[in-house]
């Protein structure tokens, strides 16, 4: 009877290689085909073929799937934890392999494993370590011996210069999340034995959905360390196990299994309710025909200038009409000077940007020291007159005065001067019903509690308005 | 009777389980492969069939090891 | 259906969505991070997935993943984010994996600044990575062409085995409008080039690497003649108030809106003057600006770039007529005061 044979989760020939093809592309001795062939036969024995997607990387291994019958899928350089990421959140139970290189894993793709380990995916990585970049002929890999020549290094790696070899079972055993980590060695038939227990786990554990397991692999490199088959693995043991501890670093046993709570995945009318609007309840009044507006509303962070922005908008287009609006962002809103400009036509909006506002309502001094020259002949200015403190200096606008901070302040809210200044813009200029906004506001503020006191603050501004009319 | 079988097309010559081997059963063979290389060849009767040549060969396929069947006279 | 008022950038996540974006992995950045947030809500609120990565190029390689396991993955960047995917772009044009890439232009180069320019518009639509491929580019001028823009990238995405870019600026991304949300909700369907981790899907490969130079060859030739048939396939712009014009604009995004405000105010000082609009920039409405070179004296192309754009105008054009380009750069947005004071300048010049 055969006892041992090529695993089923070869290919029989590897045709992705050429027509007919058994033998692999790896030189004799090399370490890649005893890794390959300790996966493929763990493939067959947890009986994962079908669900079992490959992650090949860059270097030698970048072959990987000429030699394994399951899915399969080439990452760039470094990426292939990243890749994995990407799988694993659209397949939940596939297996999913990453099998990196040196140079892949302890060089250019340090952030994707990391964060990968980090964030504790269902993941099962193979890190073959060769202390040498392979395919591309030999040169410094990140884990290369102090002393070592490669092509790049030719005298020797040396530390002040090249760093030292990076312990990368070492760097994972500093992360929280990984359930498994484990250092092996290809040196000799028992540490292949001994590493085929440790792949197994590695990878039961992802089929157990444990989480990520790490497992370094110190392989062979026989060509490019220039030492026959054998004598490469006695310098495995003389040279690289010092410097790489063959051992475990971590092995979680009693890891609760944390079940995932999947949200259902809404589809069709379920879909489409979680962004539809229903607004009929508001009934507007049809809008009166006004001029088109353009309005700078402008103040400190905090004084609420862009949501009275929106709430504008969002009653001009309640009640049938065009509206936009834009802000001023980033790092210049934090802390200092804001603006939302909002335009309100009965037509087409082609430009958004209020260069040259028809209403300014100013709720600082810098805002009216900055925008007062570019208000339009004949437009509004509406000062917050409980902080600025000088006069309107332009004749050609009328200027309208209203201690919007103290009225606030009186009606339980100072944060709401926003509201003050809108709802008399609106009383002044009928760009939208007042009643509008009553109706607007309890479904564009987020805190509850902030409704009544902002409806009460709108009638405020209302019975100001009243007393006040002469002014506007 | 327990046996390795080298497929000898896919095998490299790496000699690993000629070193590997505990019965000494493998030896570097007289014989080139297609491609080149000095395949290795089986030759002993004292084998175990404990599968360490096929552990360490870097070659996915190139060794298949029989166990003698039960009854089987060794 | 009611309108509803929408950011630019919020809309894209609502496109997304209901045109079946199944996965939104990102980076934050200013000005595009609104998709994020966005995304960071809804997806996970309609059992889709969401995911912060820890980097642009981790993000862009977990849509390779995401696409390759047969998902309608997407991610959302400005220009420093985009050149970090470069690489994974051009992977998954190699391996022709379908997605959704969102890029809200900032000033560049560099690290730039977060206000509007168009100078990614080489990267994206000459494909600034390595090899000869090509994405499909869709350039959205209000927050309703963001979220339909969005809705309709994933079908064609799945369709040509490409991807598409949303290819807009920090003013259309920040602006707020009323929008309409698309009312048939999409879905992907099982692709048999992708993987699924199943028996049936088992056999697949994806891959970017061709060893032999014959087939890499070959796969080039396939590549070339699949954006052949895009070219073909796929058209979009829009022309205002050409019919009598005398000169055009050619504009896209936040340019195409202030085009048009200065067009209205041209043409009540007597200019008479239209519009041409792609709405996709790749492929490029050549044909029609082509045509419009045998009607007009004059091109005008108006972009916050150094003229990238333009190139491809006068491509269109060949000669046929002078294309003047007027070009803001760094984050410095024109008035329509400004455009229209140069077109009136360069009419008195002689295009009469």
């Amino acid at each position: 009877m055969i006892k041992h044979q090529k695993p089923r989760a070869f290919f029989d020939t590897f045709e992705r290689k050429g027509p007919g093809q058994k033998n692999t592309h790896y030189c004799p001795g090399c370490g890649h085909g005893t890794a390959h062939k300790l996966i493929a036969e763990l493939i067959d024995e947890l009986h994962i073929q079908d669900r079992t997607i490959f992650c090949s990387p860059v270097g030698c291994s970048v072959f990987a799937y000429y030699y394994f019958d399951t899915g399969n899928i080439q990452c760039s350089h470094g990426r292939a934890p990243a890749v994995a990421t990407g799988i694993r959140r659209t397949h939940k139970d596939s297996i999913l392999i990453s099998y990196q290189g040196d140079g892949d894993l302890a060089g250019i793709g340090t952030a994707e494993i990391i964060h990968a380990a980090n964030r504790g995916e269902n993941l099962t990585v193979f890190f073959i370590n060769n202390a040498i970049y392979g395919m591309t002929g030999g040169q410094l890999a990140p884990t290369t011996l102090i002393g070592q020549s490669t092509l790049t290094s030719p005298g020797g790696r040396v530390q002040s210069r090249d760093g030292s070899p990076i312990g990368m079972a070492e760097i994972m055993d500093a992360i929280k999340t990984p359930v498994f980590i484990e250092r092996v060695s290809l040196a000799t038939p028992g540490k292949v034995m001994r590493a085929r227990k440790v792949f197994k786990k590695a990878l039961l554990n992802q089929v157990q959905k444990r989480g990520f397991s790490f497992v370094e692999v110190l392989s062979p490199c026989p060509v490019n360390w220039k030492l026959t088959p054998s004598r490469a693995r006695r310098w495995m043991e003389e040279k690289l196990e010092p410097v790489f501890p063959v051992m475990n670093f971590r092995e979680t046993e009693d890891l609760k299994i944390n079940k995932e709570t999947i949200p259902p995945v809404l589809k069709g009318e379920d879909l489409l309710n979680v962004f539809r609007v229903n607004k009929d309840q508001l009934h507007p009044p049809k809008a009166k025909e006004i001029s088109d507006q353009f309005v700078k509303i402008s103040g400190f962070g905090g004084q609420g200038v862009m949501s009275a922005g929106v709430l504008l908008a969002n009653c001009v287009i309640a009640e049938g009409r065009n509206a936009t609006w834009i802000p001023s962002y980033g790092p210049a809103m934090r802390g200092g000077t804001a603006n939302a400009s909002v335009i309100v036509s009965g037509k087409n909006i082609g430009s958004p940007l209020v260069d040259y506002p028809n209403v300014l309502i100013a709720m600082n001094l810098p805002s009216l020291n900055i925008f007062e020259e570019k208000v339009l002949p004949g437009g509004f200015i509406f000062i917050n007159s409980s902080i600025i403190t000088r006069k309107v200096k332009r004749e050609d606008v009328k200027s309208i005065y209203v201690p919007a901070s103290d009225m606030a302040k009186q009606g339980g809210m100072l944060a709401a001067a926003n509201v003050i200044m809108l709802s008399l813009y609106m009383l002044a200029s009928k760009v939208s019903d007042i009643q509008t906004l009553k109706k607007v506001i309890p479904l564009s503020i987020k805190k509850k509690e902030y409704i009544d006191v902002n409806l009460k603050i709108v009638d405020i501004a209302i019975e100001f308005y009243e007393k006040n009319k002469d002014a506007f | 009777m327990n046996r390795v079988e080298i497929h000898k097309e896919e095998c490299k010559g790496c000699r690993l389980c000629v070193d590997a081997c505990p019965k000494h059963c493998l030896i570097p063979g007289s014989g080139i492969n297609n491609i080149g290389y000095q395949f290795i060849e089986f030759e002993s009767e004292r084998c175990t069939a404990c599968g360490i040549c096929y552990y360490v060969c870097p070659e996915l396929g190139a060794i298949t090891v029989h166990k003698k069947d039960k009854g089987e006279t060794p | 259906m009611t309108k509803q008022l929408v950011k630019g950038n919020e809309a894209i996540v609502y496109g997304a969505l209901l045109g079946g974006a199944t996965h939104f992995f990102g980076y934050p950045i200013t000005p595009a991070s609104e998709i994020a947030h966005a995304a960071a809500l809804y997806f996970p609120k309609t059992g889709r997935e969401f995911l912060q990565a820890e980097s642009e190029v981790a993000a862009i390689n977990m849509i390779y993943g995401a696409a390759g396991a047969g998902g309608r993955a997407m991610t959302a960047s400005s220009g420093p984010g985009v050149s970090l995917m470069a690489e994974g772009i051009s992977y998954l044009a190699g391996a022709e994996l379908p997605c959704v890439i969102v890029d809200i232009q900032r000033a560049g180069p560099g690290l730039g600044n977060i206000w509007p320019e168009q100078g990614d518009y080489n990267t994206v639509v000459k494909s600034g990575a390595h090899g000869n491929y090509q994405n499909v580019v869709f350039a959205p001028a209000s927050a309703q062409e963001m979220c339909d823009f969005t809705y309709q990238a994933f079908e064609i995405a799945d369709k040509y085995r490409v991807v598409v870019f949303i290819l807009s600026d920090a003013y259309i991304g920040q602006m707020m409008e009323p929008i309409e949300i698309p009312n048939t909700p999409r879905e992907g369907d099982r692709k048999d080039w992708a993987l699924y981790a199943d028996a049936e899907s088992r056999k697949n490969l994806i891959t970017s690497i061709f060893m032999n130079q014959q087939i890499q060859s070959d796969h080039n030739k396939k590549l070339q003649n699949k954006y052949r048939l895009i070219e073909h396939e796929l058209l979009a712009y829009e022309e205002e108030e050409t019919d009598e014009a005398d000169v055009i604009f050619v504009a896209y995004g936040i340019c195409a809106r202030i085009c048009y405000t200065a067009m209205e105010e041209l043409r009540t000082l007597g200019i008479k003057i239209g519009m041409l609009r792609p709405q996709m920039l790749f492929p490029f409405p050549s044909r029609p600006i082509q045509q419009l070179a045998q009607k007009v004296k004059k091109c005008i192309v108006v972009e916050l770039s150094d003229g990238q754009m333009a190139v491809d105008v006068k491509l269109a054009v060949n000669g046929a007529i002078p294309v003047l380009e007027y070009n803001w750069m760094g984050g410095v947005v024109p008035t329509v005061k400004e455009i229209v004071e140069r077109v009136q300048q360069d009419m008195k010049g002689g295009a009469k």
